[in-house]
């Protein structure tokens, strides 16, 4: 079923496992279960944010949102296509419709290439989105945009870059064919906070002026809880809980959102050591090998029998929890 | 003895219109068991500093001078083997991106193992004993079983913790640590820097750290050097950087900084962009961007000019911030 009026991207049940190549004894043959089972929608001019752990998937699902991860099943949906089987002009639509701007500043740019070349490769590959005259001044306005100057910076190689600065640089390549969605994978984790702020209002400029949505991935909890419409909050493959952004930061239902939320450090040296932080025991669970029932009852301080052996399942809702026992608000 | 000492540091690199001043004149210390921050805008010479301090900036092309003294001896003009051998054995590094850092040929072991034997002269099964307590000292769980394992085998927040236990194994006197938890979610972030506070109070290791969390810099550091434009603009004891800052590029930084606990509706940006270290303006670098400026700054350069209770700010107009700032 193609998505309705004000659902931009569809995400049904998706799963990616990678298969493991036989070098770790007793697991080969097994995979590493990346993504297990992950649905939402995204609304037109939307921003879902997306946290959790390290390794909970969360760059692999970004990588299947825009086609460049294909998923073991499940589908992404965008208006009446379906984006890892389409074809052709399909796909090229697609692929303008639908962007994405990479965690690591460092290896997404092409080293070869000069600030103006990647900056106009989008366009060689969709010609027909501005007229060539008109793309230097277009590229020009982007780097304006964040925060680069043309007149320095278009002759200059990636590596001539702070870490900041390539990652504007990224954002301005996602922005020049104005997509409907950017997926961003940590965007603002190598800027400074300054910088960060200029970063995510232009975001949030964006998105009120083009209508563009957003699924934004970040470590950092504050700005997520700044820029983003709902939350989303991923543990090991799966989603834990969704919520507005404010009753999910103000009222976690989960365990591990709440000790997510409670291990943020606070910018006040004067609190030093007095904060109440929730520990969470021992290491994520290995993705090859999740535990059964519910994934996060190995370091859950909640845990009981029927967490061991029944899964629960992410119901439907404003605010669904997969937890036995959700916290009370 | 202070542990270490930079003076004047200054770092170029030949750039199309003229040498980019990526350092210009950075002096600080760090005292042995102290953590001393550093944050800056995003290019304003963090880590070009940290890999000067390292000695892994190629030269040429780059131009260094100056003067790094670790326990009061100078390491720039030392002879390259002599001071790979120092930057080796008494400084540790760690970086934002464990992967690069790591071999992924090889096991984790092992690289630690080659360490031990290269520098250490240790046998193979004392190094590989020494590496079990190390990689069990960063808990990794089943250490004696992990270290068989290769660098892409372990989550982020582990290879992060690995690239620790590489980085203390020679035990150096100071570790450098350029953004070692940007990539790590808070709750591995909070064991990491848990874990590197827990190793200063051991064995006395001075830590420098490089961050722009904001949040990380409050909960560990003693003292904050902030910079700006390749210079050292504001430094002080963390409280009294976050308490009241004294120059108005920190005081933009604090106000940038997005809160946990509520929503607001736009995020305060310093207008503007950092000036191109190839052609700084005249006078305060800052002045283009900054709501106090006056003629006096468009024309002199501020001196990083000691204040009362040792802090320093280089601006002309400190006392009317801290005025401003101060709670
Ligand atoms: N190409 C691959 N082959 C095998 N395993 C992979 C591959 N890519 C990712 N994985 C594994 O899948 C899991 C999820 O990785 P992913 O990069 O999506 O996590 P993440 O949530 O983005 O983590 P981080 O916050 O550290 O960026 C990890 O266990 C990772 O090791
Ligand atoms: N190898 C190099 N060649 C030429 N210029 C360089 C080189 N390395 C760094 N630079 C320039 O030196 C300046 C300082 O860079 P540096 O990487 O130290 O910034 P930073 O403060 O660490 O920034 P970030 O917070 O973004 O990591 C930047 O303008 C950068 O473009
Ligand atoms: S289902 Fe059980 S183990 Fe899982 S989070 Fe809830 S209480 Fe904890
Ligand atoms: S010297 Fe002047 S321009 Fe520079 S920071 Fe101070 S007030 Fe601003
Ligand atoms: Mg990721
Ligand atoms: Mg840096």
């Amino acid at each position: 079923m193609p998505p309705g009026d004000d659902v931009v991207l569809r995400v049904e049940n998706l799963v990616k496992h990678f298969p493991l190549k036989g070098r770790i004894p007793f697991t080969s043959g097994g995979v590493v279960k990346a993504v297990d089972g992950v649905s939402f929608d995204l609304r037109r001019g939307e921003t879902l944010g997306v946290v959790g752990e390290s390794g909970c998937g969360k760059s692999t699902l970004a990588r299947m949102l825009v086609g460049l991860e294909q998923p073991t099943s499940g589908a992404v949906r965008f208006g009446e296509s379906v984006v890892h089987t389409a074809k052709g002009r399909e796909l090229r639509a697609l692929r303008r419709r639908i962007q994405i701007v990479l965690q690591d500043p460092y290896t997404s740019l092409n080293p070869r290439r000069t600030i103006r070349e990647i900056l106009l490769q989008p366009f060689e590959i969709h010609p027909d989105v501005l007229d060539r005259r008109r793309r230097i001044d277009r590229i020009r306005d982007l780097l304006d945009l964040v925060g680069l100057d043309p007149d320095l910076h278009l002759d200059r190689y990636p590596h001539q870059f702070s870490g900041g600065q390539r990652q504007r640089i990224g954002i301005a390549r996602a922005l020049a064919l104005q997509p409907d969605v950017i997926v961003c994978d940590e965007p603002v984790s190598a800027l400074d906070v300054s910088v960060q702020a200029q970063v995510v209002n232009l975001l949030e400029r964006l998105q009120e002026e083009l209508g563009v949505a957003y699924v934004f991935i970040a470590h950092d909890l504050s700005v997520v809880r700044h820029i983003s419409d709902r939350v989303a909050v991923m543990y090991l493959g799966k989603l834990v809980e969704t919520g507005p952004e404010a009753s999910l930061y103000d009222t976690p239902r989960h365990p591990y959102t709440s000790a997510l939320l409670s291990a943020v450090p606070v910018p006040e040296p004067a609190g030093r050591g007095q904060r109440q932080r929730i520990l969470l025991a021992g290491d994520p669970p290995s993705p090859v090998d999740p535990p059964s029932g519910c994934r996060f009852r190995t370091r859950c301080w909640q845990a009981t029998e029927t967490c061991a052996t029944t899964e629960p399942p992410l119901a439907a809702g404003v605010h669904p929890v997969a937890c036995h026992f959700p916290l009370a608000a | 003895m202070t542990l270490l000492e930079i003076d004047d540091l200054r770092v170029a690199f030949p750039g199309p219109s003229g040498p980019v001043n990526a350092v210009n004149g950075v002096s600080l210390k760090v005292d042995p068991g102290q953590t001393l921050a550093i944050l800056g805008e995003s290019g304003s010479g963090k880590s070009v500093t940290a890999q000067a301090v390292m000695g892994i900036l190629d030269t040429p092309p780059a131009r260094i001078s100056g003067a790094v003294r670790l326990h009061g001896r100078e390491l720039l003009t030392l002879p390259r083997k002599q001071r790979d051998r120092i930057s080796g054995e008494e400084i540790g590094m760690v970086f934002q991106d464990a992967m690069a850092a790591l071999n992924p040929v090889f096991t984790v072991g092992h690289q630690i193992m080659e360490v031990l034997r290269v520098r250490r002269g240790m046998s193979r099964a004392d190094a590989r004993r020494r590496a079990v307590e190390l990689v069990d000292r960063v808990r990794i769980p089943a250490a004696k079983d992990r270290i068989r394992d290769y660098p892409h085998q372990f989550s982020g927040g582990m290879r992060q913790r690995i690239m620790i236990a590489l980085a203390i194994c020679l035990e150096p006197d100071l570790l450098i640590a350029d953004e070692p938890t940007t990539a790590l979610d808070v709750t591995v972030q909070a064991q990491v820097m848990e874990l590197l506070a827990e190793i200063q109070r051991d064995s006395g290791m001075g830590l420098l750290l490089i961050t722009h969390d904001l949040g990380v810099v409050a909960e560990v550091a003693d003292d904050v050097a902030v910079m700006y434009a390749g210079r050292i603009v504001e430094r002080g004891t963390v409280e009294q950087i976050f308490d009241g800052p004294a120059h108005p590029y920190t005081e933009g930084l604090l106000a940038s900084m997005p809160r946990v606990d509520r929503r607001d509706d736009v995020l305060y940006a310093i207008p503007g962009a950092p000036p191109n270290p190839a052609r700084l303006p005249a006078g305060c670098p800052f002045h283009l961007r900054c709501p106090r400026a006056t003629d006096e700054c468009r024309t002199v350069l501020p001196p990083l000019e000691v204040l009362p209770a040792n802090r320093a700010s280089a601006c002309h107009h400190h006392e009317e911030v801290l005025g401003a700032t101060r709670r």
